[in-house]
């Protein structure tokens, strides 16, 4: 089972790639363009016996992938192909 | 005093922080690597500037892991003196040792540069040979070093005279309180951008990290 984990900063947090982004989007003539938010995704493959993935997942991000003070993520079950 | 400097895969300070204790102040300093499980002996640690773990996922998010950091932990709860700077003040972070996070620069530039420096609290065990609200200039050289913490945390750090170092002049990173360093509520942990240890000889061009290292080795009349 796969599954796919979104981390960006918080929306409260300043995010400079973002930004700068956003500005480089503009310069291509894309003025409509209102804002651009950058984050990592992590694809976590479980073995099938895996027993709570959705637990594991929780544990993983509050433990490693997440940095609470600045960031949040979320995530989805990827279908299995 | 005996003091270890850690030793991270992709530390590039290491040598600096040694040489500064060392040579410098003449202090009782050994090597340890990330793969040590005892800190026994130990007075002290210092975690050393670079790229521990290459910055990956996070700077500093991947050195919390390594087994020397549960000795740090024991040591820093215990009330022994534990310093970082630069990637040290980002693990001293990761590790929740010390309150808030390192983020970007604002400018997403790698800054290298000597900037002016605030001494705002010269009431700690790292600090006390400064003069209040001295001006000093020290070199920064980072990516990740905006300093960030939600709104409460800001207003206890700076009630409880735990920020340190600030940013006299410019901001070069977008730190939010102009924070260039802080202490945990304890006052033994103190993290910073900084890099007091590239500025303790005149050959360097800069004196002004000095005093920080032998406010450390010769602890105060309070103390």
């Amino acid at each position: 089972m796969k599954v796919r984990i979104f981390v960006t900063y918080k929306q409260s947090v300043f995010d400079p790639q973002g930004e700068t982004i956003k500005d480089a989007i503009h310069a291509l003539g894309h003025q409509g363009v209102t804002g651009v938010t950058v984050g990592k995704f992590f694809d976590v493959t479980f073995a099938p016996e895996t027993a709570d993935v959705e637990a594991a997942v929780q544990a993983i991000a509050d433990q490693l992938l997440v940095n609470f003070n600045m960031e949040t993520y979320t995530y989805q079950v990827m279908e299995e192909k | 005093m005996r003091l270890a400097v850690i030793v991270f895969p992709g530390s590039n300070c290491d040598l600096d922080l040694y040489e500064a204790l060392h040579t410098v102040c003449g202090a009782d300093v050994e090597y340890v690597s990330h793969k040590a499980t005892s800190l026994a002996g130990f007075d002290g640690v210092m975690i050393p500037g670079g790229f521990s773990y290459g910055d990956y996922l996070r700077a500093g998010a991947i050195a919390r892991f390594a087994p020397v950091m549960k000795e740090v932990i024991r040591l820093a709860k215990a009330g022994a003196p534990v310093f970082g700077t630069c990637n040290g003040f980002q693990i001293l972070t990761e590790a929740g040792l010390l309150p808030g996070a390192l983020k970007k620069n604002d400018s997403q530039r790698f800054v290298c540069k000597t900037v002016a420096l605030e001494v705002v609290n010269n009431q700690t065990r790292f600090t006390h040979q400064y003069t209040a609200h001295e001006r000093i200039n020290l070199p920064i050289a980072h990516a990740d070093g905006s300093f960030y913490a939600d709104q409460a945390t800001l207003d206890q750090l700076e009630a409880n005279g735990q920020v340190v170092f600030r940013y006299a002049e410019e901001n070069p990173n977008g730190s939010l309180n102009n924070i260039a360093g802080i202490t945990n509520a304890a006052g033994n942990v103190l993290g910073m951008m900084p890099h007091p240890e590239r500025a303790v000889e005149a050959i360097l061009g800069n004196t002004d990290g000095l005093r920080l290292f032998k406010s450390l080795l010769t602890p105060a009349a309070a103390d």
